[in-house]
Parts: structure tokens; C-alpha cells; sequence
């Protein structure tokens, strides 16, 4: 009577999901990795890679798209984090706030992209705006590529579109502490202030983590938004590995971006992981 | 340590009216009960005073100062949870010291007393564990060494054995009244336990829809119980209640029940033939009821039904004319189901009790302070 049956139930209602990573993630993946070290004879090669580094663009590249990180992640993150907290505090027509907050996430990136361009452009809405009230002259050429604006352009379209997942996924984490650590904080003398940082924030690692991790990686692979605003005139990684395989007709360079952009994302996934780690015990 | 004062105090959530009225006062030093069913409203009186949640009218007074309009951080109090909320990111040490760390108490300053309030609990070798390192009584003590480590001048409880079994529940509960009479707080405890309640408490304020029915010692407040509904839920088994009618027959005030005629002793006849309508329910403890093998005169007639035995006691449900009355025995007392046994009620120990309002007779306002 102790024999215990093989449960197969639970492996069951996880095939669809693991046969989906498999042929739309692993099996890419894995080609993808062959053509960046295979030659087309099929010979193991490092040409790729070489060529990769030392092509003219990569450094613009790599440095735009760290730049890029630089700059809109803290600021969603800390954007994101005061939105979630004040709508924690239940002030009144608070609720409506995560619809507002919620609207970007239904746009899709590239859309995103062309609205904020045409906003910045030359006969763009913020050129019409401060022409008609008389702040300039003559419209004024934001998406210049010798200057910041494009940068700026993009920043802040990727803030406006991308900070409502991060404050989903913390509103979430917020919602998941129970109240009553707050107000054990409250009753042994905390303020506002000192109670999130000493106590909501650290209980609140683990979904800072995820938003972090999410944010960083979706972050290194932007594309749409750069192209859609800067045009030629700034290039990311993800660019360059469109670019090799739409116009130079080359997979293999292509591929070896793709891969890039994939062990950067590991790489920052990892180092979050590391940094946020919540010790075990910590966890009730 | 100091008093805490409730006045008319009423916190309402939409409709329903969670604290109604409700005047109290708990002297310094004095170890205060709310007692009362689900729901009654004892969290939320407690979570008033503790400025957790808004009153919608009165006033809180705390050491006599207004603290109505003050954040809980300004009323100078401590807290034990229902479930501890103890902070799972922080060791044992650092739970205990995060009332003194927020009035920034000096480093040597605030070791001593995490340590003193450590050993009062004997939990002074857990201090570097984390809580999820803990069992439900370690955190339980945390989250009283944590209350008792700040200097406040009031201790709020909510329930905070509630969570733990029943032995190291009855542990707990001794070590506690031992801790609160050495370390002489002034403290609000709630619970809907009616054992921890008398056990406890110096006073119990027994609540019911918002509002406090009764505020007595323990001692009044099992014998005396100001109502029906106090009598059938304090206690273990409830007080009997028999429907009772007064009469007057050869001159004499006598209360007839379904199972024979009871004489009320002279006070309470005096009290009763002042009533209006004749109709009374006759409270009476199982305790207070002998068992008889043979009839006496001032006995009544009664049939064994069922007969429990607790080990310390018997506990036999009988039926008395209409009704069935619970009554203890000795443990060594024989009875059969079916089994004819006589009663005599011990009439100084009655409640009379008005049937139209649910009222004790003798029972005017209760003293509040
Ligand atoms: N935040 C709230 N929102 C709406 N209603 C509430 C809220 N808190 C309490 N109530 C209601 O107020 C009444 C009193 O609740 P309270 O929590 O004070 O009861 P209690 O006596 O502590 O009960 P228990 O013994 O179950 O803890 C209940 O009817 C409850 O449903
Ligand atoms: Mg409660």
C-alpha cells in the first residue's frame, strides 16, 4: 500500500508551456548561437565575434545603450516607486490613479516611438505649442542629432511608456505585505519616512528585484523607440543587429549581436540577483 | 505608566456601527479586559486608542492628554499584535530595539534594555535569530519583549495568545500575568477567550455590538453578570436560565418555573414584587445547584439526560420540567440517564433577570471608572 505512484499529472499541465519554450526560445536561441559561431561551411569560428567588436558602430552602440539603461532606469524606478507608495496611502481617488498610470502599457513600443517623435519634431506639437505661445520664434530643431535632445526624446518617451510595469509590479509587492508591519512601524514611533525605508522597502525586495530585472533587460534590447525618434542619427545594439541583417544581409553578425544583447541580459540579471539577494531566513 | 480615558468614543465603517458610545477608563498600573464575541467591535476600540484608526466622535485621553487628533508615533504607546508583526527582515534584537532605535536612544542605552526585556521573556539567546528561525511562542515573546522594551505609557494587546495551542497558550497566559504585575503597565488586552479574560484581567468590560455591557471584576463579572447575554457567554457551561413567573400565593412572592416553584430569597423578593410584568428568567451557575437522591421540600424533580465526565468534575444535563438545566457534580457522584435525581438551587447566588429587557434586577449602570 506505501507504493507510491509516479504523479505524471503536474508534468502534464506543464508540457504545453515547456514544448512552447522550447521551439520559440531554446531552438532560436540555439540557432542563433550556431550562426554566430559556425561559418557557413560549418566549421567552430571566432571571425563573427571579431568583426563584431571591431566594427565601427559597436562602441557607439554598446555605450548608447548603456547610457540609455543609465538613465531611464533609476528614474522609472524611483518614478514608479513613489507613484506605488502614494497609492498605498489610500488617499482618496487614489484607485483611479493605476488606471491612469496603466494607459502606456497598452501602447505598443514603436507606437510609443512615434508619438514622442511627433511631438519633438520640427512641426511637432511642442514646436507649435511654443510658437504659439510665443516662447519661439521659429520652430527649433529638438531631434538635431549633434545634440542631447534625441537622447532626452528618448528617455523620456521610454519613462512614459515603460514606468507603469515597474509600478504594477511593486503596487503588486506592496499589496502582498500585510498592513500590520506598517503599523507595528507606526506605533514604535516611525514617520512616513522612516517606516518605507526601514520597513516597506526591505520587505519589499523581492518585487524590486523582478522590476528591476525586467526593466534592465527589456531596457538593453530597446529598438523601436530609438529608431522611431533618433532615426539613423543614434544607433543601440539592437539596432546594429537589425541593421546587419535587413541591410547587409548577414545572419552570422546578426546573430552574434543577438547574442551580445543575451549574455548582457544575464549578466545584469545576475548581478541584481546578487545585489537584492533576500537571505532565507528573512522570509517568514 | 498612566491612564487611558475613552469618552463617547464611536468609529463607524460604512453601516456598521463597530464602537458605539462607548465610555472607558483604565486606571494607572491596571490590567484592563475586553472580552466579547466576534466581531464586537474590541479591535477596533483598541485600534482607537491606539490612533490606528480615526474616531469619528469623542475623545481619547492617554495619561490625561488629548491625543484624539495625534498619529499612533505621538501617543507614547506599545502594541503586541494579534499575529506579533514582528519584522522578518530584522533579528530578534533588532525587533526588540526598533522602539528605542526610532527615539534614538544611545547604543549602550538601548543594548541594556533589549537585553533586560530579552531575559524577562527568556528569549536572550535568540537575539541574532531572524523570526522565520522562531516557533509561534518565540515570536509571540518577541513581540512582547519589543511592546515592553520602549518606554510607553500604555500597552495595547489584541489578542496575542490567540495564535498559539492550547497548552503553550495556558503557559503563555501565566508567564504573562506573572511579567505584567512585575513590570506594573498599564494595559488594554483583548480577547474573546472568557478564561483568559477572568484569569487576567484586574477588570473585564464585556462588549456586544459596539458597546461595553459590563465593566466589573472578574469575580462580578461571572456571578453578577449584568445580562443575559453575559451570563450565557461567560462561563463554561453558561449560566442556566429557567422562564420563571412571579406569584404571590398565602402571602408569599414565589417564582414559578416549569419544573417547580423557586423561593427567592427576602432581597431579591423585594426587588421582584416591584416588577411590572410577572415574567423573570432565574440565572443560576451549575456550581450553585445540589444534587439530591431524595426529595426534600425545597427541592425540585428533575431526570438525568446526559452525564459527562471532566475528570475534576461531572458535568450532567438534566431535564427540569419544560427545560434542561446543566449542573456539576462531584467527580465520584453515580448517576444513569433516566435516572431520577432532586435539585435545590442555592437562591442567594440567583440572578433574576427581567425577561422583557434581558436585564439583571439589581443591575443599574454599570460603574465606569
Ligand atoms: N476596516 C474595516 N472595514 C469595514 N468594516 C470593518 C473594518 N474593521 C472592522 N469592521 C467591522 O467592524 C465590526 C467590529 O470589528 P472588530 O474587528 O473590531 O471586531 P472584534 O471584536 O475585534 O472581533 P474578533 O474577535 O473577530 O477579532 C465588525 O462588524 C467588522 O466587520
Ligand atoms: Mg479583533
Amino acid at each position: 500500500m506505501n507504493l507510491k505512484r509516479f504523479n505524471w499529472e503536474p508534468y502534464l499541465l506543464l508540457l504545453p508551456s515547456a514544448l512552447y519554450l522550447v521551439f520559440f526560445l531554446a531552438w532560436p536561441m540555439f540557432q542563433a548561437f550556431g550562426l554566430a559561431f559556425q561559418a557557413d561551411d560549418g566549421h567552430l569560428t571566432l571571425d563573427y565575434m571579431q568583426r563584431m567588436f571591431s566594427d565601427v558602430m559597436f562602441s557607439a552602440a554598446l555605450i548608447n545603450t548603456v547610457k540609455l539603461i543609465i538613465a531611464i532606469v533609476p528614474l522609472q524606478f524611483i518614478l514608479a516607486l513613489v507613484m506605488a507608495l502614494l497609492m498605498m496611502e489610500r488617499l482618496r481617488g487614489s484607485d483611479i490613479l493605476v488606471y491612469i498610470y496603466s494607459i502606456p502599457l497598452a501602447i505598443s513600443d514603436l507606437a510609443a516611438g512615434i508619438i514622442w517623435f511627433s511631438i519633438f519634431t520640427q512641426r511637432g506639437y511642442l514646436n507649435s505649442l511654443l510658437y504659439g505661445l510665443g516662447v519661439l520664434d521659429k520652430p527649433f530643431l529638438f531631434l538635431n542629432y549633434q545634440s542631447n535632445w534625441p537622447f532626452a526624446a528618448i528617455v523620456l518617451a521610454e519613462v512614459w511608456r515603460a514606468t507603469s510595469i515597474v509600478f504594477v509590479i511593486l503596487v503588486a509587492g506592496l499589496q502582498s505585505i500585510p498592513r500590520d508591519y506598517a503599523e507595528a512601524a507606526e506605533v514604535f514611533g516611525a514617520n512616513w519616512f522612516t517606516r518605507v525605508w526601514r520597513v516597506t522597502l526591505p520587505l519589499l525586495r523581492p518585487s524590486i528585484q523582478t522590476a528591476l530585472i525586467l526593466r534592465t533587460i527589456l531596457a538593453v534590447q530597446m529598438f523601436a523607440v530609438v529608431v522611431a525618434i533618433a532615426g539613423r542619427g543614434m544607433t543601440v545594439l539592437a539596432n546594429e543587429a537589425y541593421r546587419w541583417y535587413s541591410e547587409y544581409r548577414s545572419p552570422h553578425l546578426a546573430a552574434t549581436y543577438a547574442m551580445f544583447i543575451l549574455v548582457i541580459s544575464l549578466g545584469t540579471a545576475f548581478i541584481y540577483l546578487r545585489a537584492l539577494r533576500v537571505k532565507e531566513e528573512m522570509v517568514l | 505608566m498612566a491612564e487611558i480615558h475613552v469618552e463617547s468614543v464611536r468609529k463607524t465603517f460604512g453601516k456598521v456601527k463597530a464602537v458605539w458610545d462607548v465610555d472607558l477608563t483604565v486606571h494607572d498600573r491596571e490590567f484592563v479586559v475586553l472580552l466579547g464575541p466576534s466581531g464586537c467591535g474590541k479591535t477596533t476600540l483598541l485600534r482607537c486608542i491606539a490612533g490606528l484608526e480615526q474616531v469619528d466622535q469623542g475623545r481619547v485621553f492617554i495619561g490625561q492628554r488629548d491625543v484624539t487628533d495625534l498619529p499612533p508615533r505621538r501617543r507614547q504607546i506599545a502594541m503586541v499584535f494579534q499575529n506579533y508583526a514582528v519584522f522578518p527582515h530584522l533579528t530578534v534584537f533588532e525587533n526588540v530595539a526598533f522602539g528605542l532605535r526610532m527615539q534614538h536612544r544611545p547604543k549602550d542605552e538601548i543594548k541594556k534594555r533589549v537585553q533586560s526585556a530579552a531575559e524577562l521573556l527568556h528569549i536572550e539567546n535568540l537575539l541574532d535569530r531572524y523570526p522565520s528561525q522562531l516557533s509561534g511562542g518565540q515570536r509571540q515573546r518577541v513581540a512582547v519583549a519589543r511592546a515592553i522594551a520602549v518606554d510607553s505609557l500604555v500597552l495595547l494587546m489584541d489578542e496575542p495568545l490567540s495564535n498559539l495551542d492550547a497548552l503553550l497558550r495556558l503557559e503563555m497566559r501565566a508567564e504573562l500575568k506573572r511579567l505584567l504585575r512585575e513590570i506594573e503597565a498599564t494595559t488594554l488586552y483583548v480577547t474573546h477567550d472568557q478564561v483568559e479574560a477572568l484569569s487576567l484581567g484586574d477588570r473585564i468590560a464585556v462588549m456586544r455590538d459596539g458597546q461595553i455591557l459590563q465593566y466589573d471584576t472578574p469575580l462580578n463579572v461571572y456571578d453578577k453578570p449584568a445580562d443575559l447575554f453575559i451570563g450565557g457567554f461567560i462561563g463554561n457551561p453558561p449560566m442556566n436560565f429557567l422562564d420563571g413567573e412571579v406569584r404571590t400565593e398565602d402571602g408569599r412572592l414565589i417564582v414559578r418555573t416549569g419544573g417547580g416553584e423557586i423561593y427567592p430569597p427576602p432581597e431579591a423578593s423585594a426587588v421582584l414584587s416591584r416588577l411590572k410584568e410577572p415574567s423573570v428568567l432565574v440565572g443560576i451557575r451549575a456550581e450553585n445547584i445540589e444534587t439530591l437522591s431524595a426529595p426534600a421540600e425545597d427541592a425540585l424533580q428533575a431526570t438525568v439526560l446526559v452525564v459527562e465526565p471532566l475528570g475534576s468534575h461531572n458535568l450532567i444535563t438534566m431535564q427540569l420540567g419544560p427545560e434542561q438545566i446543566k449542573v456539576n457534580t462531584d467527580a465520584d457522584f453515580q448517576a444513569q440517564p433516566g435516572q431520577t435525581i432532586w435539585l435545590r438551587l442555592n437562591t442567594d447566588k440567583i440572578r433574576w433577570i427581567d425577561k422583557a429587557s434581558g436585564r439583571a434586577l439589581d443591575y443599574d449602570v454599570s460603574p465606569q471608572s
